[in-house]
């Protein structure tokens, strides 16, 4: 009786509302600090991102892949489990797509080799997620511990890769060579000219729609099968999941699997659709925005569906900013990113005490009026 | 301190006098109008289910909450308690039911802490231990100083705890569910404390479900139900039943009604199983038993010798290391590991002794506790997806057949009374007519009204032919419930003897020591 819950319009959409707002208020106070103007910064980031065709698809290119890695971490956190290796996972992912379409895209079109591309790159982010799945289940190493330095191994092992084997001949920047026409995703604008809708261009690409899907599948395998509800019972007591015959070690070892198969996906957006090749550092922390993605969307794909988008349009919009107004740096837009995530993430219940408080002071004031009443009515 | 200051003697006015003390959680009238007199150098009972109120109000005397409403007077005075140091200001000590002490301390060092005399430690320690003899000769408290807290067996770490009390200058001491971890004789023992520091002035105000100690030790009695007082009574003047009633609100059958056992066959057979913890000491030793068709076993002990790890091997929580286990014809050994599923297949059904750790998972809703260990039942699947609309059905018949209320099937596991709570655990174990059924501690903070459903139900599940084995610390519940009592002290079982011929005592000295009791036992 003594923590009551706040109701669910509180809590998943109040509360991370205010939350935004705060990270706008701080940020507009600095934007006021180096004497521009917040309202027009404002405008010019929602325009950027959300204004005109091209803005929208940035915005919602960039999103995909935030849902992808979102999903990732939110899987993994179901099962009480810290994924921080998003980054490396999908980097790896994207080795595997980059591997496959660059075997095969000279026999096969994009859609056939679309599902060797998904087995593929969700293999090789899987398996990057295994070992440390596997060293957290069966040797007690810590699962955040393992999953950073895995991002490192990742990160040094691609650029050996890049660099040694991979290039292109006679190329001077590391990066494999371009797939062929036709084995690369159709970008949207494509896919809408098809049906004689004309939308302009951007690397917006049929990936959106694998990660819309993805969100489907996560939330029937989370919600609405017996390993979902295995996963979620060794996210929430792991002893009671053991009293229930549940193979904890196994299950937790899938569930990493299965979270490093979905930032996988990223590689398909990158690789087989935006970039049509496997260059360095092609991930740009989608990874690790994943992690604010999955916890400002409560580790439910609707939520991380909002969050991505949120943050795509940071992305996109704070782009715009830096570009249209120049003493606004890149440098500041990741500020402006950087309060949203921690007032959205690192502080995301900051305020929920305080709400609780004032929100049982209103249902008391009711309760007590509506007691009184009944007196009333009895005397 | 005492009664020794002759004004304060004189002065007629109770320790604690509560005057319509109100409390609201959101729309829980947790404490509504709460009148409570404790008099000076009295011990005062407060009994109730739970939810009843006690915990509210015992935390709003000791600063945890602040009352919305109403007055607080010690010793005449009013004063305002808005954290435990203005408890502890008001000469208000308060012992908890999990001890509040640092492992790794001594005595005198628990003592202390907070409450150094002095910024030298070297000082503080002298006067302390000054003090602190003289607070063990004047009340009776006789513990070493200078031993290891963590070493020291529960009952002396409880004389800490109500040592540091006293040294913080209470006069008034609540007790929480004091005896739930100590063995009768160290109940007594408590008891007869409580009674030197009656006799000495200090007010006593100890809370409980146990009815029998409200009877042996109390002056008075005051009733919670639902966040009201009911009742105030002077000890001598009521009874068992009459309590029982004013807490649950109706007559309560406080005895097991059962008709004697009538064993038959072995249906599971342990031989010479042993655990080992991490650090290779011994946690159940070389423990072997039977459950026959047809009879409810008891396992009676102190908790913490063995139990929890008899309870685990034999579900399958934990693989059998060393020993054998014969479920039903099937063998079990290190070489042929069953886990808890397998051993549910096997017809094994288990209550956990902890619903909140164990039984059930808090953050679920209703119907997914009630599915627990039946995940993987085709019952309950789809092909790849799950049940919905039979998961729902099950949870309902269950609540239905067990009396779970309220009966939503939606409701988060967390937000059912312990008694619902544990209705629909035992409820989810027994749907099938376990030939085994394993039940750890079945009415721990549960109401007296689910109390009786509970053991009618396990009764009912031995008549129709199932070998029960029944661990629980509540003695009472152990000798009307079951049939047969074996003692685990330290992993061992030191004895075992017919429920009809054992009483408190014989079974409380066979759980505190080993040698004595196994000569007893025979």
């Amino acid at each position: 009786m003594s923590n009551r819950t706040l109701p669910a319009w509180i809590d998943i959409g109040l509360i991370p509302l205010i939350n935004i707002c705060l990270a706008f208020i701080v940020s507009a106070g600095i934007i006021m600090l180096i004497g521009e103007s917040p309202v027009e910064a404002v405008q010019v980031m929602l325009f950027g991102a959300f204004g005109y065709g091209e803005g929208i698809g940035y915005t919602l290119y960039y999103a995909t892949n935030f849902i992808f890695t979102g999903l990732a971490v939110a899987v993994a956190f179901h099962a009480g489990l810290f994924n921080i290796g998003g980054e490396g996972q999908a980097y790896l992912g994207g080795l595997g797509v980059g591997l496959v379409c660059l075997m095969l895209d000279s026999w096969l079109p994009w859609w056939a080799l679309l599902p060797f591309a998904i087995v593929a790159g969700g293999l090789f982010g899987a398996a990057w997620a295994y070992i440390p799945a596997y060293l957290q289940a069966y040797r007690g190493s810590h699962i955040v511990i393992t999953t950073i330095m895995f991002n490192f191994i990742a990160s040094a092992l691609m650029v050996y890769l890049l660099v040694n084997v991979l290039i292109e001949p006679g190329s001077m920047s590391p990066q494999t060579r371009s797939i062929a026409e036709g084995a690369t995703l159709p970008y949207m604008y494509q896919v809408f000219a098809a049906f004689g809708i004309e939308i302009e261009q951007s690397p917006l690409n049929v990936s959106l729609i694998l990660a819309l899907l993805a969100c489907v599948l996560v939330w029937l395998l989370i919600w609405h099968t017996r390993w979902g509800y295995a996963i979620r019972m060794i996210g929430f007591n792991e002893k009671a999941a053991v009293y229930s015959g549940i193979n904890t070690r196994r299950t937790i070892v899938i569930s990493m699997c299965i979270s490093g198969a979905l930032a996988a996906m990223v590689g398909i957006n990158e690789v087989m659709g935006a970039q049509q090749r496997v260059l360095l550092e092609f991930v740009a922390g989608a990874g690790f925005t994943g992690i604010a993605v999955s916890l400002m969307g409560r580790n439910h794909p609707l939520g991380i569906i909002a969050a991505s988008v949120l943050f795509g349009a940071l992305y996109q919009g704070g782009a715009e900013l830096s570009f249209e107004i120049s003493t606004i740096t890149r440098d500041l837009v990741v500020v402006i990113q950087g309060l949203v995530i921690l007032f959205c993430g690192a502080l995301a219940y900051m305020l929920k005490p305080t709400l609780e408080k004032l929100f049982l002071r209103y249902t008391l004031s009711k309760a007590t009026r509506q007691d009184s009443l009944k007196e009333e009515a009895q005397s | 301190m005492t009664i020794s200051n002759p004004q304060q003697a004189a002065d007629q006015s109770p320790a604690i006098d509560l005057r319509k003390i109100n409390k609201r959680f959101g729309p829980v009238h947790a404490n509504r109008d709460v009148d409570l007199q404790v008099g000076r150098g009295t011990v005062h009972g407060i009994i109730g289910e739970n939810g009843a109120g006690k915990s509210t109000l015992m935390s709003i005397l000791y600063g945890f909450y602040e009352a919305d409403s109403g007055d607080i007077l010690i010793n005449g005075k009013t004063v305002k308690i808005r954290a435990s140091k203005d408890a502890i200001n008001a000469g208000i000590g308060m012992v908890h039911q999990h001890f509040m002490l640092v492992d790794t301390f001594t005595v005198l060092e628990n003592v202390m802490l907070g409450a150094e005399a002095s910024s030298s430690l070297r000082h503080s320690m002298v006067d302390a231990r000054k003090e602190l003899q003289r607070l063990s000769e004047e009340y009776g408290l006789a513990v070493d100083p200078d031993a290891m807290t963590g070493e020291l067996p529960v009952g002396l770490q409880q004389r800490v705890e109500i040592l540091k009390a006293l040294y913080r200058g209470a006069d008034i001491l609540i007790l929480d569910e004091p005896t739930g971890v100590l063995t009768p004789q160290e109940a007594e023992q408590l008891f007869s404390i409580l009674d030197t520091l009656r006799s000495r002035g200090v007010s006593v105000m100890l809370i409980t479900h146990k009815l029998q100690e409200i009877l042996a030790i109390t002056d008075h009695v005051s009733v919670m139900r639902a966040g009201t007082m009911v009742a105030d009574r002077v000890t001598a003047d009521t009874n068992k039943e009459e309590l029982a009633e004013l807490m649950v609100g109706r007559k309560v059958l406080l005895h097991v009604d059962k008709a004697p056992a009538q064993p038959g066959d072995v249906l599971l057979q342990a031989d010479n199983l042993t655990v080992r913890d991490a650090d290779a000491v011994p946690r159940l030793d070389d423990v072997s038993l039977k459950l026959r068709a047809g009879e409810i076993v008891g396992i009676a002990g102190v908790s913490g010798n063995g139990q929890t790890e008899l309870l685990e091997v034999l579900s399958g929580i934990r693989p059998v290391e060393d020993g054998k286990l014969n479920v039903n014809g099937t063998l079990i050994d290190a070489t042929n590991v069953l886990d808890a599923k397998d051993l549910r297949h096997l017809s094994v059904g288990h209550v956990a002794e902890d619903r909140h750790r164990l039984g059930m998972v808090t953050a679920f809703s209703a119907r997914e506790s009630a599915i627990m260990g039946f995940q993987d039942e085709p019952e309950f699947n789809r092909g790849l997806l799950t049940d919905g609309g039979a998961i729902t059905r099950h949870c309902q018949q269950l609540m239905d057949e067990f009396d779970v209320r309220p009966g939503n099937p939606d409701l988060k596991s967390a937000n059912f009374s312990g008694g619902n709570q544990q209705k629909l655990c035992i409820a989810r174990e027994m749907e099938r007519q376990p030939k085994v059924l394993l039940v750890g501690q079945p009415t721990r903070g549960v109401d007296i009204g689910a109390i009786e459903f509970i053991h009618q139900q396990i009764v009912k599940l031995r008549d129709a032919g199932s070998a029960v084995l029944v661990v629980s610390v509540e003695l009472e519940e152990v000798m009307s419930l079951c049939d047969r009592i074996l003692v685990m002290f330290e992993g061992r079982i030191v004895g075992e003897i017919a429920a009809s011929e054992a009483d408190a005592k014989t079974l409380g000295l066979m759980m505190g020591n080993a040698s004595e009791a196994g000569g007893n036992a025979g």
